[in-house]
């Protein structure tokens, strides 16, 4: 019994009206699908039926194609980058008016906190319009030569951990760079980007620019795959990006890949240790560790370990996990069954392998996909554990006893997206930093992002950045 | 001949009194002097008020005061406020081409035109606000083991004297990128045509730029700029406006070092995309160095 109890803090669903279908988005209008095939959209938190979208046949996706290429060659090329620009800011402005609205719908639609929706993914949405239609004016200002152009149409296909975020971080920087895009958006969410669609025409972008087909991985072979895309930008699963790099091989397309991450977190014996428990925390639990950035290997000085260990479960036991509209909860729903399945199976080879699996005493709701937080301790660098990407809320712990030791463990792996160090000491941050062998290094934080700051990974993290200067380079010729 | 028989309006109009910009109020000269303003046929158009040299003290005072608290928020929120300012000159568009249109003796068109040019040039800045960073700053390539790192920062306050043949856009011009970068601003607008400059003044204020950022007197450039160019707390003076008075006034800014910028740089007004060249003047730069090693 606790002094205190939680009460629900639910926030409102009456501020989205969800439609019963979807069709799809091509050429500036909502028009049916060639094909019957229907995908429904789940509600992962009740399993409950959202509504349901169109599954875009290839016919579909030539014509999404034939629509951006009329409007590249005929409307968005020739525009000025300043007028570019102002479609762009007014994006950014709706997408500010409308933004509780989205954030509902995006907590109802993908399983995260209404908490993160509403603080981090839809400001962060909202920054990365402003920022790119900045840039639509100035792009001979961005260091990639005096006179760069726009590649053409752009194949673009993202994933469900962040639906709109991944949405606004191709489409915007493709936009402004004076491109035109067909976008498909991941099986399990597609209703921001169908909203973001709606977006489109309240901003009277003109038609064809956003093409927007849903589907699912067939959709996106076709998309990626098509012969009138010159440009391919993917963010997903590592297996998936070498598919995509063997497409587009022998093909003039350009190719973007963010992919994913097993991301290490090195704590040193000198750092300050509360600011670490939260860090590992954000780092691992944020968004239910759907993220490729996660920091899902905690790397601790072996000095510390216990009592880190000690604060870090104290920490994942105040961790609610629940109803994701509420505004209490911190780790929502898992996105689907099949993730959720991947996740157990992980799990149970953690224990097979001979680490142990802690989770604090949480409640789990009768209905939809869940995983409690979940540590295991006592992993080596032979667990699969420490070598795939769970893409959950299991953090998997190893020790270290010198810093060459801390960045031998970091960089052994496959992946190289991001990495912490925890540590009070900046000459030691600025030496381990100098060598991770990855794309971003956060120190003393974790999973903060900005429009401004490029992100991308090493190795079979995939190539490419997204955001800040460098960010243009993906979509300029 | 009229007729001259009085006969009752059926309304009268209100007329704006056209006042300071100080600190984010609209006070009148401490002078408690105003001269007229005529179009440029010779027409009156209001009395604009007669800023004194006090009005100018008062003025870096308030400047100085906000520069605290403007550069240090985001770029991305100076952006935003910037953007805003756009927004907030759309709404007054028919104002402003007016008053263009009498100071310049240009057709409505024409003065939509200036106006559309004048928006358009907060919007772009409004994007150069988070990107200066990235283009002018830069990741050292040291010999040693050693982070380090050049970000530009704001000069401080900075003293406009707006050009005298462009009271709209020139006036944006030369006001956008100085407050783009984070400095605040004594904007002495041009004397013969200072009406625009007041109804921006007005539009500021309302777009969730912090009083003081922008300070706007209008008055004899003659009296006015010396005492600006001269005073002790103000870092950078752009002479956009200056006229034959450049020369004596440059020499007056070599007594506290500060920024200067000479007529002529970059002054056509309505070229779109004048780059950071009439930023780069306003910012320093500053490097930091810090040792990599375990």
């Amino acid at each position: 019994m606790e002094i205190f109890d939680y009460a629900p803090a639910p926030e409102s669903r009456s501020i989205v009206t969800i439609r019963p279908a979807y069709d799809l988005f091509i050429d500036g209008e909502f028009t049916e699908a060639k094909s019957d095939e229907r995908i429904v959209t789940l509600n992962p938190a009740d399993e409950e039926p959202l509504s349901e979208v169109a599954a875009a046949s290839d016919a579909d996706v030539d014509r999404a194609f034939a629509a951006a290429r009329r409007a590249f060659e005929r409307v968005w090329s020739p525009l000025p980058g300043a007028e570019r620009g102002k479609y762009l800011f007014r994006i950014a402005r709706i997408i500010q008016e409308r933004a509780r609205e989205l954030a509902v719908l995006e907590s109802l639609d993908n399983g995260k906190p209404i908490k993160e929706t509403r603080d981090i993914d839809l400001p962060l949405v909202a920054a990365h319009f402003f920022y790119h239609a900045g840039w639509a004016d100035k792009l001979a200002h961005a260091g990639v030569g005096p006179s760069p152009r726009p590649l053409g149409v752009a194949a673009q296909v993202i994933p469900w951990n962040f639906p709109l975020l991944m949405l606004a971080w191709k489409v915007a920087p493709a936009l402004a760079t004076g491109n035109t895009v067909v976008l498909k958006p991941a099986e399990t969410t597609p209703l921001t980007a169908l909203a973001f669609a709606e977006i489109c025409q309240e901003a009277e972008l003109p038609p064809g620019v956003v093409n927007i087909v849903t589907g699912a991985g067939g959709t996106g072979r076709a998309v990626v795959a098509h012969p009138d895309a010159d440009k391919v930008a993917f963010t997903g699963s590592t297996g998936v990006g070498k598919e995509i790099a063997r497409a587009v091989a022998g093909t003039s397309k350009r190719l973007t890949l963010e992919l994913g991450g097993k991301g290490a977190n090195i704590v040193y014996d000198d750092a300050a240790v509360d600011q670490a428990v939260e860090g590992i925390v954000s780092g691992i639990f944020f968004n239910q560790g759907h993220v490729c950035c996660a920091g899902s290997r905690l790397l601790v000085q072996e000095s510390i370990a216990e009592e880190l260990l000690t604060r870090l479960r104290a920490r994942i036991e105040r961790l609610r996990l629940g109803d994701p509209l509420d505004k209490n909860t911190d780790i929502g729903a898992i996105n689907s069954a099949a993730q959720l399945a991947r996740i157990r199976e992980l799990a149970a080879a953690g224990e097979a392998e001979g680490a142990s699996g802690w989770s604090p005493a949480c409640p789990i709701p009768e209905r939809g996909y869940w995983f409690p937080p979940t540590v295991f301790t006592g992993v080596t660098q032979a667990h699969r554990i420490a070598r795939e990407e769970i893409f959950g809320p299991v953090l998997s712990v190893l020790t270290f006893r010198t810093p060459e030791e801390a960045v031998a463990k970091a960089n052994n792996t496959q992946y190289g997206l991001s990495a912490g160090v925890w540590t009070e000491k900046g000459s030691r941050m600025l030496w381990t930093a100098s060598r991770l062998r990855a794309g971003v290094v956060w120190s003393n934080t974790f999973n903060v992002f900005d429009p401004a700051s490029p992100f991308g990974g090493y190795k079979e993290s995939g190539y490419g950045r997204e955001g800040g200067r460098h960010g243009l380079e993906a979509y300029l010729g | 001949m009229a007729d001259r028989t009085p006969s009752a309006p059926a309304r009268v109009a209100v007329r704006r009194t056209y006042k300071l910009y100080l600190g984010g109020a609209f006070p009148r000269s401490e002078s408690g002097r105003s001269y007229p303003v005529t179009s440029s046929r010779g027409v009156h158009l209001a009395n604009a008020a007669l800023a004194s040299r006090k009005d100018v003290r008062d003025a870096v005072v308030a400047a100085r005061k906000a520069f605290p608290g403007w550069s240090g928020r985001t770029a991305c929120n100076r952006g935003q406020i910037l953007y805003r300012i756009a927004e907030m000159m759309e709404g007054r568009r028919a104002q402003f081409a007016g008053e263009v249109a009498a100071a310049q003796g240009m057709s409505e068109a024409r003065a939509q035109g200036v106006v559309s040019a004048a928006i358009d040039r907060w919007v772009y800045y409004a994007g150069w606000a988070d990107k200066l960073g990235q283009v002018l700053g830069a990741a050292n390539p040291v010999s040693g083991p050693y982070f380090n790192h050049s970000q530009p920062e704001p000069t401080g306050v900075a003293g406009i004297l707006a050009p005298a043949g462009s009271p709209l856009l020139g006036l944006v011009a030369v006001l956008a990128p100085v407050i783009t970068a984070g400095n605040t601003a004594v904007l002495v607008a041009g004397e013969r045509a200072p009406l625009p400059a007041v109804t921006l003044a007005e539009a500021l204020a309302t777009s969730d730029l912090p009083g003081g950022v922008v300070n706007v007197l209008t008055g004899r450039l003659s009296e006015l700029a010396p005492p600006l160019a001269g005073h002790a707390d103000v870092n950078a003076l752009d002479l956009a406006g200056a006229g034959e008075l450049a020369g004596e006034l440059e020499e007056l800014a070599a007594g506290t070092l500060k920024r200067v910028v000479r007529p002529g740089l970059h002054d056509d007004w309505s070229a779109a995309d004048p780059g950071v060249a009439r930023i780069r003047p306003f910012v320093e730069t500053k490097t930091v160095w810090h040792p990599m090693g375990v």
